[in-house]
């Protein structure tokens, strides 16, 4: 059976600087010393905005990129000393498919069994097995260029579990997919995790995708700003957080400063406030600031606001890569 | 087998399905050369031609014609590798436990077998137009037109792999190798070229290449062609030469 000992990824101090663009720049740093430690059989969510880092830590951990320094350990091993080793041990699934879309499904996962050393009769069974369980089974002669964005997207899931592998990295696995087929993904990656014991990493730009991860990390311009299960990530804020639209954003806020002793932060035009009771709140400080309060609203935290409460700023304000 | 061996293999067959499987590819590569072979032929040729004594210009424009159909099937297959890049195909090969060279072999094996099959299909017609096919030279005829094909493709595949755009393949291919075919002495004799010209189809491997299928094919003139042997060994040195190229392009770390 699988070895289940051990994390399943761990990174320490790892670090990535792209080349600078242009002559005279600085070089970019994707990564600034990440220390993760995946669990065996769990499902671990990295979220963050585009460019935040989670495309470069998924392309150094399926060893396509070499960090500029610190280290890094997939299945038990480890990405500079045993590369080869690591492949064995993982399926990738990239944000951009990375399938032949000029041959057929059947075609395509018999050219990746033979990449990974699998031949003959026990392929062609894995294979059957495999589009079995990815509902592809009738499919299986059709060219992939005729095949719906959610069906390339199983074919692609299959591909990549074909020779069992520990570990599962999915960047992005749902781009460019209908929430129908999104949700059919989600629902295939818990049922392998349940059934194959199988580690699975995914890197997402969702919140409503992290919210169904065992744990996350939480990155922004390339570091870890928070670590934990949904549920335990949003408990750290405590109690409510009320949003505030108003005139003079800036004046009120110095105001609710000095008369509530709370500090809220300016993300966009809005003011946010962690309060732990927001409906006891929200009468006092309507009453504070007659008139110039717009609209007022209260909510449990989600995982935004952990990421603004983390970063004090919008998930969605930084450049896009 | 062992699985290397098994992955340069699944490669190659690919490389080969796809092909086949496009029709506009297949045509492509074997229409172009044919049309220029028997306007240029036509237009130059009749009666005894420039390239060869009793030979048409046309018959001795033939295993020019049958190089042409190679290079142009060979650089039409290594484009493929930039669409590989682009559509996400390598990224898939290039974190399989396989190590990089089997993507290079089993790509330029590919290449070579379309740029094979697709150079006999033009063989075949020898016969009815006058070149007449000696049993005892085909041996020396298709190890060189394998030779060429793997060498070509090699060149190609070298070229492709660091580049973005099919666009600008197609620039390079146009700027390099149409010379070097026209340069080959399959145009033209190289005896009857300036000096200055002499010296670059000497040292163009394609003119080996082109001087062996010559000798092969028993058309032209095989005075100032360098010997048979010669062509050989050069062609083999040449498809060398580019697959260690392309296995060290492969393998270098750190881009992209």
């Amino acid at each position: 059976m699988r070895d289940l000992n051990g994390e399943a990824i761990q990174t320490r101090q790892l670090r990535h600087d792209y080349p600078p663009s242009a002559a005279g720049k600085e070089p970019r740093a994707a990564l600034r010393g990440v220390d993760l430690d995946v669990r065996r059989t769990e499902l671990f969510g990295l979220l963050g905005p585009n460019g935040g880092g989670k495309t470069t830590l998924c392309r150094i951990l399926t060893t396509a990129l070499k960090p500029s320094s610190g280290t890094a350990t997939v299945a038990g091993c480890g990405i500079a000393e045993n590369p080869a080793g690591v492949r064995r041990k993982i399926g990738v699934v990239f944000q951009h498919p990375c399938l032949d879309r000029k041959l057929t499904v059947w075609e395509n996962l018999l050219h990746q069994g033979h990449l990974y050393g699998l031949r003959g009769a026990a392929l062609a069974e894995r294979i059957r097995e495999m589009l079995g369980r990815v509902g592809l089974s009738d499919r299986a002669n059709e060219l992939i260029e005729n095949l719906s964005g959610g069906l390339k997207r199983r074919a692609e899931i299959a591909k990549s579990l074909l020779h069992r592998p520990e570990v599962l990295i999915l960047d992005e696995p749902t781009s460019g997919l209908d929430p129908g087929a999104r949700q059919d993904l989600w629902n295939y990656l818990r049922e392998l995790q349940k059934a194959d014991s199988v580690t699975i990493l995914v890197a997402t730009h969702l919140m409503e995708e992290a919210e169904k991860c065992d744990r996350l990390a939480i990155f922004d311009k390339g570091e870890v700003v928070a670590l934990g299960s949904p549920a335990s990530l949003k408990s750290e804020i405590g109690g409510d957080v009320v949003s505030i639209e108003a005139q003079g954003p800036e004046g009120i806020r110095e105001e609710i400063r000095l008369k509530f002793g709370v500090e809220a932060m300016l993300i966009g035009n809005l003011l946010h406030i962690e309060w732990p009771q927001g409906h006891t709140f929200v009468p006092a400080l309507i009453e504070a600031f007659p008139g110039r309060i717009t609209s007022v609203t209260i909510s449990k935290p989600s995982l935004e606001d952990v990421f603004i409460h983390r970063t004090r700023h919008r998930f969605w304000q930084e450049g896009v890569e | 087998m062992n699985s290397s061996l098994l992955a340069i293999r699944t490669l190659w067959i690919r490389e080969v399905v796809r092909f086949y499987r496009d029709r506009s590819r297949v045509i492509g590569a074997i229409v172009p050369p044919v049309v220029f072979w028997f306007l240029i032929g036509s237009a130059l040729g009749g009666g005894s031609g420039t390239a060869g004594g009793s030979n048409t210009y046309l018959q001795s424009l033939f295993p020019g014609t049958i190089l042409l159909i190679v290079l142009f099937t060979a650089v039409f297959s290594t484009i493929s590798i930039i669409e590989d890049r682009r559509e996400g195909f390598l990224q898939g090969v290039l974190v399989a436990p396989v190590p990089r060279s089997t993507i290079v072999l089993g790509k330029i094996a590919g290449g070579a077998t379309l740029a094979f099959l697709q150079a006999l299909t033009f063989l075949i017609i020898a016969p009815f137009v006058g070149v007449p096919l000696a049993p005892e030279r085909m041996p020396f005829v298709l190890a060189e037109l394998w030779l060429s094909a793997c060498a070509l493709t090699g060149f190609g595949f070298w070229i492709a792999w660091r580049m973005d755009s099919t666009q600008g393949f197609h620039a390079i291919m146009n700027l390099l190798l149409i010379p070097m075919w026209m340069l080959s002495g399959s145009v033209f004799p190289i005896s009857g070229a300036p000096t200055w010209l002499r010296w670059i189809m000497t040292v163009n491997p394609v003119t080996y290449c082109a001087a062996a299928l010559q000798h092969g094919l028993a058309v032209g003139t095989s005075s100032g062609l360098p010997s048979p042997a010669l062509s050989f060994i050069v062609t083999g040195l040449f498809c060398i030469a580019m697959v260690a190229a392309s296995t060290w392009e492969v393998g270098r770390e750190g881009r992209r």
